[in-house]
This record gives structure tokens, sequence and C-alpha cells, in this order.
């Protein structure tokens, strides 16, 4: 969605805590703006507080410190059933002893809506994800990813602006997980609702999102659209987190023009670009994609360095090979290339110089 | 071509394994083994249980219909009755037959017992049969004369005919009796009199105490099960320890610190009349009578209502009410539809459960149920082993509290399904 007209507002976290036990916060200080429309996604490893922020999100939590405010006006003592927000759960929580229709009549019913009305809705909503045939089957004879429809079709049917998915997709087989990406993707795009999606894939968050937070360990350690997350990570635990990475240590030798020369630990220099490294001598780790890497002289960009590689290994995938190497002391560095007609296989034992565009090292905090 | 066709068809027919032979027989083979294994590992369960439940089960529902002790000890009395049809009037024949068995089973010493059972049907007979059979040896024919002689009461036609009717050794007059009913004078099946009829109002009795034990149980334990399962599992284990403690102290030092509490001169009568809410004259009576057994018996069979509800209550995830609410639904509407429901099983189980161990529930109600708490298992244990000396009587009166549970357990099984039972 790029139509966001309110970029700030439509749900406010302002400096949200939160502990359960009292001694250790799970969220720390945690402030973010999802616009109306947006489909945020929250990634991190597991138990960063995904859980927890969606938890005080649809109020079945409450944040230790701090303000969340949805369209404008502050929700902390809001019960769960005033929020009006649709919530699909991780193991779909569709009700066992009701059939489809009645789980999705559910939220209607509640609502004081007539019969004919809420058969309408159900209708419209089965339709929606297209599971109209199934309106009399429980649950349990349904599959995973029937069921998977059927949850989304619930929280949906009520028509709310706001729609929290915690890792609905993870019990499900990787070719179903992406036919129900796109599907969730293509129903957000259409209904033009406002979707927080949490989950431990990068890549569903990398397909699916407007924009994505990176959470560690109760922070956001990152907040940007998927290809700059991608692309321009700000520190080393987004690096590492999101898409492969070769981490090469060293110390800041000299910062200038937007350029820093690192001194490696075996004592070559590189040029890298300094992102969160300010002065000589602090320690650093630079960060390279695999797939930035080159080895062909010829497509090496004009003054970029170059460093002496051994190759160890050459694996072939298909389309891809990827060949893991010995650089300045590390051996899990890999490069990634196509499988092109003039792309040259490595041989191990082979001794090559690699390279690459001085913008594609970032020199990052070491972790 | 002619080939193919004919294996197809053979194929569709009966399949058969590589070296020809059929394959259900050889599957058949194959699973015999692990068969005649299993089996092998429940006999001794299986032997334990055809012991100690199905032969004494089967022998309580014989001995409720058989009573031979007048069959066995008048035997020339049995042959006259059977020679001749129910509505003879006794000739000398007759009297002879009756006045030899009676010289036998004297000399035998079995004339009580002939004397007990004819007292089933018809009181007070018993003396004249054991009088009687004090001075058989000394009678002499005419035996007519000398027995009505004797005692006028053997010339009584409703003696004749309880004597014919008891002299069968099968008889479904014990269950007539534990049903309040009895022979008339012509052989059909009447009520007895209002002021000797007991067990129907027994039988009412009982079901209404162990319908309102299993409703207080009910109501007590389901906060408490709820309780249990949202708990995090190591608190929930204590508070586990505090449901089963009373299963680990002794039935009797359980009923009996019931006494201590609610005895007219107990702890709660003496808190009421401190608190000043009852006066030292108007103390309340609240043992020795129903509430007492009702107090006790829940207190005793609340486990067994707590621990099925709990299994069925602590696997179910909390996101069920938390979707509901997220849809829209208030707390109290989030529990009536969505998680009462899920609980339906647990709360069949231990309802049943309960309701079973009521209705049987015997020492409880003889410690602390006075008069007004006697329930019917208490004029089993009267029958065997107390005064009332009738093992027949006893177990068709077991029989028909057994029959009544079956009926209970169809009924469930109808209504709500016994596979929906879940005990744990
Ligand atoms: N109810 C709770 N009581 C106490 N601690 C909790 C509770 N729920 C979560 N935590 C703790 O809070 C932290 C964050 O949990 P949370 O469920 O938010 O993680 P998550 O990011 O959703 O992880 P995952 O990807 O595994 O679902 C964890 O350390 C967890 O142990
Ligand atoms: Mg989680």
């Amino acid at each position: 969605m790029q139509e966001r007209e309110n970029t700030d507002g439509f749900v406010v976290f302002d400096h949200v805590q939160k502990s359960y036990d009292g001694e250790t916060l799970v969220v720390k200080d945690l402030n973010l703006s999802i616009g109306k429309g947006e489909f945020l996604t929250m990634l991190g490893p597991s138990g960063s507080g995904k859980t927890t922020c969606l938890m005080m999100l649809a109020g079945f939590e409450t944040a230790t410190h701090g303000d969340i405010r949805l369209d404008g006006r502050p929700i902390n003592s809001v019960p769960p059933h005033k929020r009006g927000i649709g919530m699909v759960f991780q193991n779909y929580a569709l009700f066992p002893h009701m059939t489809v229709g009645e789980n999705l009549g559910f939220p209607l019913e509640v609502r004081g809506m007539g019969k004919f009305d809420r058969e309408a809705k159900i209708k419209r909503a089965l339709d929606m994800v297209q599971m109209g045939a199934f309106i009399n089957r429980r649950p349990a004879q349904l599959s995973g990813g029937q069921q998977q429809r059927i949850a989304l079709a619930r929280a949906l049917v009520f028509d709310p602006s706001l729609v929290l998915m915690d890792e609905p997709l993870g019990a499900l087989d990787k070719q179903l997980r992406e036919h129900m990406q796109f599907e969730i993707k293509h129903l957000h795009d259409s209904l033009g609702i406002t979707v927080v999606y949490v989950t431990h894939d990068q890549g569903e968050a990398l397909t699916m999102s407007d924009r994505i937070a990176v959470f560690n360990d109760g922070r956001i350690q990152q907040l940007a659209a998927p290809n700059e997350l991608y692309e321009a990570p700000q520190n080393s635990f987004v690096a590492q987190f999101i898409g492969e990475n070769n981490k090469l240590p060293g110390t800041i030798e000299e910062i200038a023009d937007g350029r820093a020369t690192v001194r490696l630990q075996t004592g070559e220099f590189i040029t890298a670009t300094p992102v969160n490294v300010s002065q000589k001598g602090q320690p650093t780790l630079v960060s390279i994609r695999p797939e930035r890497v080159e080895y062909m002289p010829e497509r090496l960009p004009a003054g970029a360095h170059t460093i002496d590689a051994e190759v160890l290994e050459f694996i072939y995938m298909g389309d891809m090979f990827r060949t893991r190497l010995k650089v300045a002391g590390t051996d899990d560095f890999v490069i990634k290339n196509r499988n092109t007609m003039e792309q040259r296989r490595l041989q191990p034992g082979e001794i090559v110089k690699i390279g690459w565009a001085p913008q594609d090292a970032r020199a990052l905090d070491p972790l | 071509m002619s080939d193919m066709t004919a294996t197809t068809t053979s194929v569709s027919e009966a399949l058969t394994t590589a070296d020809g032979r059929p394959l259900k027989a050889a599957l058949r083979r194959a699973q015999s083994l692990a068969k005649r294994r299993a089996f092998m590992l429940v006999l001794p369960l299986l032997a334990f249980i055809v012991v100690t439940f199905v032969m004494p089960i089967g022998e309580l529902l014989h001995e409720s219909i058989y009573n031979p002790d007048f069959h066995d000890n008048m035997p020339e009395t049995v042959a006259w009755f059977a020679a001749n049809p129910p509505s003879t009037v006794p000739d000398e024949a007759a009297f002879t037959a009756l006045a030899d068995d009676l010289k036998t089973s004297a000399a035998a010493r079995t004339v009580a017992q002939v004397g007990t059972r004819v007292n089933y049907v018809m009181p007070g007979t018993r003396s004249l049969f054991t009088a009687t059979g004090r001075k058989a040896k000394s009678l002499q024919p005419p035996y007519k004369d000398a027995l009505i002689a004797a005692d006028p009461k053997w010339g009584d036609p409703d003696l004749w005919a309880t004597m014919r009717q008891v002299s069968s050794s099968y008889t479904a007059d014990f269950y007539l009796a534990a049903l309040d009913h009895t022979h008339g004078p012509k052989g059909n099946i009447v009520p007895v009199p209002a002021d000797q009829a007991i067990y129907l109002m027994l039988f009412e009795r009982t079901f209404l105490v162990a319908a309102a034990i299993t409703f207080i149980c009910f109501v007590i334990g389901f906060p408490v099960a709820h309780l249990l399962s949202v708990l995090p599992l190591r608190t929930s284990n204590l508070l586990m320890i505090f449901v089963l403690l009373p299963f680990w102290t002794s039935l009797l030092v359980r009923t009996t610190s019931w006494i201590a509490l609610l005895q007219r001169e107990g702890v709660v009568n003496d808190v009421l009349v401190y608190l000043g809410v009852i006066d030292a004259h108007g103390r309340l009576q609240m043992i020795y009578n129903q509430t007492g057994t009702i107090v006790a018996m829940t207190h005793i069979l609340l486990p067994f209502m707590i621990l099925p509800l709990y299994s069925v209550m602590r696997p179910i995830p909390p996101s069920y009410v938390r979707a509901a609410r997220s849809l829209g639904a208030t707390s109290w509407t989030a529990f009536r539809r969505i998680y009462f429901p899920q609980t339906l099983p647990g709360i069949g189980a231990g309802s049943l459960l309960v309701f079973i161990l009521a209705v049987g529930y015997y020492i409880t109600p003889a410690l602390v149920g006075g008069a007004s708490g006697q329930l019917i298992s208490n004029q089993v244990a009267y029958f065997i082993t107390g005064a009332g000396n009738n093992w027949s009587m006893g177990c068709a009166i077991a029989g028909l509290l057994l029959a009544a549970i079956l009926i209970l357990y169809w009924v469930y099984d109808r209504l709500v399904g016994i596979d929906n039972l879940k005990l744990g």
C-alpha cells in the first residue's frame, strides 16, 4: 500500500514498556507508529517480544508503562471486546464445538446483528477465502490450510479496520504458506485494512510487508521498508537476521567523505561505508551480501579494493553457484553467483582476488 | 491380451501376496500372533476382573432370585404341590407329606430355615414351624387333625398358598418386595400396605440425595478446577495436593471430624451461638439427618468431580477465550458460549462418577445419616450383615440399584454420548 494517508497515527505505541515478572523488561521502550492501511510486520527471533506487543494491542496484556493509541484515542483501559480489532491466532483458535458458519457468525451475533444480515456477511466472508462450500463443517474436519482461511475470514467478517496476525502461517507447509502469503496480501490490498503481522520467517516478512520492524531483545532494531532493510541494515543484528551475510571483523583506520578504511584482523585494508561507526580505532564488523561479491576482475567497479581469497568449496545449486572461501582468516565467507553462460566455476584450492563496490560493504557496530 | 484381462479380474476379486496366498488370510495370520501376545498381556487383568467383579455380581444376581430353603428341606410337600393344582384343598395326603417333612427337617435341624423362608412372605409363621418342629416326633396319624390340634394355623388356606409360593427355589418375590409389592390372596401382585412400604421411598430419597450431592459438587468443583487449570503448573500441582488430601485420610476419621464439627455441641453450633446468630436453645441439628449425609458425602466425593473437570480444562488453550473476546464477546459471553461448552465432557464424567458413587455409598450415611439420612445401600447392609439376615433381599435391592445405574448410563449415552466422557 503506497497510499498511506496518515503515516503517523492509526496505531501508535508511545514509550511502551512491558514486564511480566517485575524484574526483566520484555518490551523496552517501544515507539512505533503504524499508518492506516499499512501492512506492518514484526519480525524477530523467538522470545523477542513480538507476541507480547500484539497482545498489548489486542488488550490481553496491559502495558507496564506508556501509551497505546488506536485511531487517536488511548486504549489502555478499553477492554478487548470493545477494541474492534480482528485477530488471527497462531493455532487459529477456531471454536471446536461450532461449525464454520457458527464460528463466523459469532462476532456478528455478539454485536446483535440479525440472522438475515449475518448469513449474507458470513457468505461474503467465506467466498472471499474461497471456502463457501465448507460452511457446515467443523474445524476438526478441515485441513490446516483450510482452517487458516476460516480463521482469516472470521477475523475479517465483522469489518475491523485493524487486523492482527500472530504467525498465522507457521503451521503450514512451504507451498501452502507461499500461496496464503499471496492471498493475505491480496485481501489486504483489496480491503484497505491495516494489518500488523508477526512472523519469524524473514522471507515472509520481505514479500508481504510495507514496512518491517525487526525486533530483538525487546527493542525495535530497525524499522524500514523491505528493500531498505535488506540493502541498508542499520546494525549487525539486522544484517545477520535478514538474509545471508558475510562478516569481516576489523578496526576503523580512517573515516573520510563517507568512506571508511577498515583494517582487518590479518592486516589487509578494505573500504566500506560507515553506518554506525564514527571514529578511528573503533572495532567494527564489515558486512557484505554474498551476491554482491565479485571475483571476475572485469566486473569489479573501478577503484574497488580487492583481497586475496582461497576457494574451499564449490556447491552447485542449479540456478546458483555457492562458493565458500577463506578470506582474511575467516573460512565461512560465502559468495553466490547466478548460473550464467559466462560465469567461471571456481575450483577448490584456487586463489582468487575478490572485491565489491564500497557501498555494498557496510561497517557496522561489532555484535 | 487375454492374460492381462485374467490378471486384472483376479486382482479385483481377491488380492494375493507375492507367493500367491490370499492377502486377507496372510494379513490375518500376521496379525494373529500380535493379537495373541496382546491378549496374554491383559490376561491377568481379565482373570482378576472375572474373579473379583463378574463372578461376585453374577452370584449376587443369582442369590437375589434363588432361595432353596423350603424346596430342599420339604421334598414331600413340594412333591404334593407339584402333583396338585393350586386351588386344591389340602387333604390328608398333603398333611402327611407336611408332617413327614417336618419330622425329617426337625431331625436335621433345618426347620428354622424353612420357617424363615415362609416368614419372609407371611410374617409371624417362623415360630409356627419351630414350635411344631419341636413336637414333630410325637405327631401321630391322622396328621391333618394332629397338626391342626398342634396349632390351628396349619389349617389356614393362606399359609398353604404361601408354602406353595415359596416351594420353588427360584422366585422373583424378593424383587417384588424390594419394590414394595407382594402377592395378593389370589396370586396377583399388589402393593404392600402403606405402613410397610419403605423401599421405593428409600430409592427415591437415594436418587434425590445423590443428585443434590452431584449438583453441589459441580457448583463447588467447577471454579476450583478452573482455577487449577489456569494457574502455572507448579502452583496448580501444589493446590492439587489439597484437593487430593481427603484421599489421604481415613474415611472414618473424616466422617468423625464432621461429627465433631456439626453436632449440637459441635464447633459450628458453638460459633453460631457465640456470634449470637442462634441462641443456646436453638442449636441447629446438622448431623444425624439428611443434611449430615449431604455435607459429609459432598466433602468425600468432591475430588471425583474436580479431577475430570481439571483434566478437561487444562488442555483448553486460553486462545479460545481470547479469540472470542477479540471478536467482541464480553467475558461472560465468552465463558458461556466458548469455554463452558468445551468443559461438558468433564462435567458429564464428573457428574456420572459422583452420582454413581453417591447412590451406592453406605458408610457415611450409616455414621452421620441418622434416620432421615439413611439411603438404600444401608438397607442392603442391613439385610446382608445386620439383623435383617436375608441375603436374597439384600441382593435383590443391590440388583435393582445396579439396573438403575445401567439405565442411567444408557440414558447418558443416548443424550450426551459415552464417547464424550473424559475421565483423565
Ligand atoms: N505470560 C507470560 N508470563 C511471563 N513471561 C512471559 C509471558 N509471555 C511471554 N513471556 C516472556 O516474554 C518474552 C517475550 O515473549 P513473546 O511471546 O512476546 O515472544 P515472541 O517474540 O512472540 O516469540 P515467538 O517468536 O517464540 O513467538 C519471552 O522471554 C517470554 O518468556
Ligand atoms: Mg509469539
